[in-house]
């Protein structure tokens, strides 16, 4: 916990010191990162971080809270993208109702929702480990459905030509805008799951995971809190899916592969899955490597590469980078209380 | 205190993100990205493509107008999201201005939308033969000067019919859109020559187990029409074998590849006497086709024969080396004068003379083959005959193929 | 993260003898009516409904002969996870290298058992290595141990892919496995009176001898060896065992071997029927994890129901309806779970 540096404090403080300074210096960092940076580390490398720090996000509030770990988030985020794609307009000449981006966001979202409610409801009628089983062949499944099935989801070659919104004068695909929706969007994921920890709701979350029994004899509805659960990390699993298919501008089957939802739960782990910021974190060094790999490594045996990082994180530290910091930290505050510092 | 850490570390990460390294080339080189599948399962098929690639950067002696060429190469993993995310990386994060891939048909029309966005790079197909990469909404500056998968089957449906008297053939191939176009081009002339086809057979990708939808296949057909790549070829042929199969086949492009004809096995017995056709033939005696040969065979771990792929990404890097030449390698207007270049262009390569159609598709030969046993015991791909100059609406007039409408599992179809 | 020592309270108590009878009737009557289809001549009506009798009655075959290579993977994972709660997903890694492993040897040595038994050997070998360096590491912790597992599986899918390339390699068999069996089942009359008869290829007949006979093997390594005691005792209460004195450890390592080593014997024998090619580990992980969903975790007969569930959803769907065959491999899933979490033979817990 070495990084929810606000969980300690006392309500009596202020606003900005609730907050945190931490806080405070990481959001005027991100929100002046684009005067220093050129459009692809913009696009490609923040705001690619942002979307699948907050698919993370979404497995870090049912792994770290709720203690299921999911590896079918892709697979939500994919159905808001196919949403977006059916119910607005694309280029592939099959469905697209057309439908304005004000209409047809809050729709992927719901459906999102549901559909994560959905695999909550089926995963968590068996306990524990289980789920992280049963969320691997779900998102499976879904993925050869979607490769399979021409009606809905356009087989194999999914939905292509699909355009970000432009409204206010502002085109959100542009990558100044589009950081800056991303940025929004993942702050306010990141906040509401921050205050929902701490909510009654939150609480109750987090207890059922550490004794669900006990929580069953107090009279807690613990299937309904679990699937409530779900259905929050499907909204913002979903926010991330929209923002990917308008950042790709188009959805296929690869889209949530195994490979995929794989790499989410690799996030999440490397960032790691007590707080947060971890996905983020997580997210950020995960897509710096894939996207540089093949000029330092070459790409031929990335995955061995991210394999083994991967390895090393989960048996040296369990919590993931924010693990790591918590047993440096120490050591360099040690260091900087030496005089001449 | 905890704050001051956290602000060592935001500013490391930052400093780490921002280098907006958009190193421009200096002016006495010419930077072409190559895009290809270097991670994945198709890893194999990447890397001779890469390598036909590279025989033509070598043909040219690694310099075009008197600049050198500097070759920055990008990843898929066959999958479309992975190409486009590579291609962007190639061009807004390295700064090319000429992109050459990608491999399989889906990533083509996906880099083909991406290009759309991209006015002033100028993008070269692979070895993507999907038909509506250049077919359907083309992009302005996408070209491809390997044909697509529909203009491979020319000819063939016509042979089986007339020559090989199959009257009724059955189609078996895997579900997704490059297997389509396969069975859309073999159909299209079966069909129109008086052919049947009672049976489609879609087989879900991934599946290796064949052997029900042998079952399946009618039993009084003439032939079975087999579109399937790789590790499903090997099975389907196996099974075939094992299942007392004996109605003769007929191959799609990549069926009978010799990934498909090294593989050891009884299977060997069925393939021989298969027809197909393709963009190569393994006995071509045309000495531009050996000369080809002995180039491609320089490249680190070549093949004894080049495939597909390294044949498609030669003929592509061969015509973008040769418009940049026409143009002194000059690009600095957005790519226009190259473009103009490439649109005009008409040269020959080892597998004959290939010019480009109004939508910048490949005019060209396609070989029609039937296996046969070489001399040393390998199976090869003996070449029956050429047919010429293949246009993309193979030949029909282009309203009325348009007509036929997209690809898909029922189109065509004549039960 | 404690994840798993919470008992839930379902329990289901058989309803007595007339309830079973029941399902023995409804049994008796569903395997009547498959004789039938099997032995019977079929009217032409049939014949236009399930495209042909031969389609029909191959896909039973192939669904049931999938189901043993299906069982045989399934059962080394459903008893790693019983005993000791460690969902290895890194189990169709080990299929596939026992497949490459089994082509490497038979292609050398030229004798197919050879590399079946290498296949079994090596990665039981490697099925103690792994649980010795790297699960016991980790014991008690049932994530940690599953995103190890996932780790595995991508490193070893990438370095095999390294090795072998993304080829397709096939095992040949040897010649008295070859050919077909001429099976007494009449798929159609012809017009001159000749009967013609199914015939069906012997290796597959063998790959289901072999699933039977080592299930019940394993049946009866469970039921009437010593070893096998422990294993169930383990299976029930670990912390029991281990406070009766005996060497957990060791009836680990001993699971672990015989898991791994049943998985690349699968790969072997599943490689010769069909290939092998990147993407197999997928495929047959995710293979054994409805098997065993729908099974029921930790049972062997509940992995021989799931696999041939399974086996026969998956072939009957991809004749009849190909595009949807995976799911009703799915809907297979979900409903087992809607019914019966703990799956057909799970143990509630």
């Amino acid at each position: 916990m070495s990084l929810a540096i606000a969980t300690n404090v006392t309500p009596q403080q202020n606003w900005l010191e609730r907050l945190g300074a931490g806080h405070i210096i990481l959001a005027v960092a991100l929100v002046l990162y684009p005067l220093v940076a050129s459009d692809f580390f913009l696009t490609q490398i923040g705001g690619y971080s942002l979307i699948f720090g907050m698919l993370g996000l979404s497995l870090m509030l049912l792994a770290g809270y709720g203690g299921m770990v999911s590896l079918a988030q892709i697979t939500v985020a994919g159905i808001a993208a196919y949403a977006i794609a059916i119910l607005g307009s694309n280029n592939s000449n099959v469905l697209g109702f057309g439908w304005p981006w004000w209409l047809a966001v809050p729709f992927a979202l719901l459906s999102a929702a549901l559909a994560s409610a959905l695999i909550g409801w089926i995963s968590v009628r068996t306990e524990g480990i289980y789920t992280i089983m049963i969320t691997l062949a779900i998102a499976t499944a879904t993925y050869y459905f979607a490769q399979q099935n021409y009606a809905i989801f356009n087989g194999h070659s999914g939905y292509a030509g699909i355009r970000a919104p432009a409204f206010w004068g502002i085109g959100w695909r542009d990558a100044r805008p589009f950081y800056y929706l991303c940025l929004g969007l993942a702050v306010l994921s990141y906040a509401a799951v921050l205050y929902g920890s701490r909510s009654t709701f939150g609480m109750t979350l987090q207890a059922i995971r550490d004794n669900p029994r006990r929580m069953r004899a107090l009279g807690y509805h613990v299937t309904a809190h679990k699937v409530f659960a779900w259905a929050l990390a499907g909204i913002i699993a979903g926010l991330a899916g929209v923002l990917l298919v308008w950042f790709n501008g188009r959805v296929s089957p690869g889209t949530i592969g195994v490979d995929a939802a794989i790499d989410v739960l690799i996030i999440a782990v490397i960032g790691g899955l007590r707080h947060p910021i971890g996905p983020f974190l997580g997210a950020v060094v995960v897509v710096l490597m894939q996207t540089f790999a093949i000029d330092i490594v070459g790409a031929e045996r990335f995955n061995t590469l991210i394999g083994m990082v991967f390895l090393v994180i989960v048996f040296v530290s369990p919590d993931g980078i924010l693990g790591l910091w918590g047993r440096i930290k120490p050591h360099l505050a040690q260091e900087s209380l030496r005089p001449g510092q | 205190m905890r704050m001051h850490r956290r602000t060592v570390l935001a500013l490391a990460v930052f400093t780490g993100l921002t280098a907006p390294s958009l190193a421009l080339a200096a002016d006495d080189t010419i930077k072409i990205g190559l895009l290809a599948t270097f991670e994945g399962p198709f890893t194999v098929l990447g890397e001779d493509g890469e390598r036909g690639a590279m025989t033509a950067v070598a043909e040219m002696n690694g310099t075009v107008a008197g600049k050198k060429v500097e070759i920055v190469k990008g990843s898929s993993d066959a999958s479309p999201d992975s190409a486009v995310r590579a291609a962007r990386k190639l061009v807004e994060q390295d700064g090319v201005k000429v992109l050459v891939g990608p491999l399989s048909g889906d990533e083509g029309i996906a880099v083909k939308d991406y290009a759309k966005t991209q006015p002033n790079v100028t993008f070269i197909n692979g070895t993507s033969a999907a038909q509506d990469t250049t077919l359907r909404d083309p992009a302005e500056n996408f070209f491809r000067f390997s044909t697509d998968g529909a203009q491979w089957m020319a000819g063939l449906g016509t042979y089986a019919f007339n020559d090989k008297g199959y009257k009724k053939v059955a189609t078996v191939a895997e579900d997704y859109s490059f297997p389509y176009t396969q069975v859309f081009g073999f159909m299209a002339e079966f069909c129109k020559a008086g052919g049947h086809v009672p049976s489609k057979s879609w087989v879900p990708i991934g599946n290796k187990d064949f052997s029900s939808v042998i079952a399946a296949i009618p039993e009084d057909v003439d032939a079975i029409y087999v579109a399937l790549g790789g590790a499903d070829a090997v099975n389907f042929l196996t099974q075939y074998q094992q299942g007392g199969g004996s109605a003769p086949l007929i191959g799609g492009s990549i069926t009978v590849d010799q990934t498909v004809l090294t593989s050891k096995g009884k299977l060997r017995d069925v393939l021989k006497g298969t027809p197909s056709a393709g963009p190569t033939a393994d006995t071509n005696d045309a000495p531009a086709w050996k000369t080809f040969v002995e180039a491609y065979k320089k490249q680190p771990g070549a093949f004894p024969s080049p495939s597909l792929f390294a044949h498609g990404y030669y003929v592509d890097m061969k015509a973008t080396l040769l418009g940049l030449d026409q143009v002194g390698g000059d690009v600095s207007d957005g790519g226009k004068k190259l473009r103009d270049a490439l649109s005009k262009l008409s040269f020959d390569t080892p597998t004959g003379k290939v010019s480009l159609d109004k939508n910048r598709n490949a005019i060209a030969d396609i070989f029609l083959t039937e296996v046969t046993e070489g001399a040393d015991g390998n199976l090869m791909n003996k070449l029956v005959k050429v047919v010429p100059q293949v246009n993309q609406t193979l030949g029909i007039p282009e309203d009325e193929f348009m007509k036929l409408g997209a690809v898909n599992r029922d189109n065509p179809s004549c039960p | 993260m404690s994840l798993l020592d919470q008992p839930s309270s379902s329990s289901l108590s058989g309803g007595g003898t007339t309830r079973g009878q029941a399902w023995g009737l409804v049994g008796l009557l569903a395997a009547a009516v498959m004789a039938w289809l099997v032995f019977a001549v079929w009217p032409d009506w049939l014949n236009a409904i399930l495209i042909s009798k031969k389609a029909f009655v191959s896909a039973i075959l192939n669904g049931i002969t999938l189901a043993g290579l299906y069982f045989l993977v399934a059962s080394g994972f459903t008893l790693i996870f019983g005993l000791m709660r460690n969902v290895n997903l890194a189990h169709g890694s080990l299929y596939l290298l026992g497949a490459y492993i089994g082509y490497e040897v038979t292609n050398r040595t030229g004798y197919w058992l050879l590399g079946v038994a290498a296949g079994f050997a090596v990665l039981a070998i490697v099925g103690v290595v792994m649980q010795v360096f790297v699960f016991r590491r980790l014991e008690g912790d049932d994530l940690r141990q599953t995103l190890v597992s996932i780790g595995i599986s991508i490193v070893a899918a990438d370095l095999m892919l390294a090795v072998w390339a993304g080829g397709t390699y096939q095992i040949a068999t040897p010649e008295w496995l070859d050919g077909a069996l001429t099976l007494p089942i009449i798929t159609a009359v012809r017009s001159n009176g000749v009967s013609v008869f199914l015939t069906y290829p012997l290796y597959r007949v063998v790959v289901l001898a072999a699933a039977i006979v080592i299930g019940v093997g394993l049946w009866l390594m469970l039921h009437k060896t010593r070893v096998g005691m422990m294993i169930r005792a383990g299976v029930d209460d670990r912390a029991m065992l281990q406070a009766s004195g005996v060497n957990v450890h060791a009836v680990f390592a001993i699971v672990f071997a015989v898991g791994a080593g049943l998985a690349g014997f699968a790969g072997v024998v599943g490689g010769s029927a069909l290939s092998v090619a990147p993407g197999e580990d997928v495929r047959y992980l995710l293979a054994s994890l409805v098997v065993v969903i729908v099974g029921g975790m930790g049972s062997i007969t509940g992995a021989a129901i799931g696999a041939l569930l399974i086996g026969l959803a998956e072939q009957i769907g991809l004749v009849y309806f190909p595009t949807y065959g995976i799911v009703l491999t799915f809907v297979i899933m979900v409903v087992t779970l809607a019914v019966r979490p703990q799956g057909i033979m799970g143990k509630a817990r």
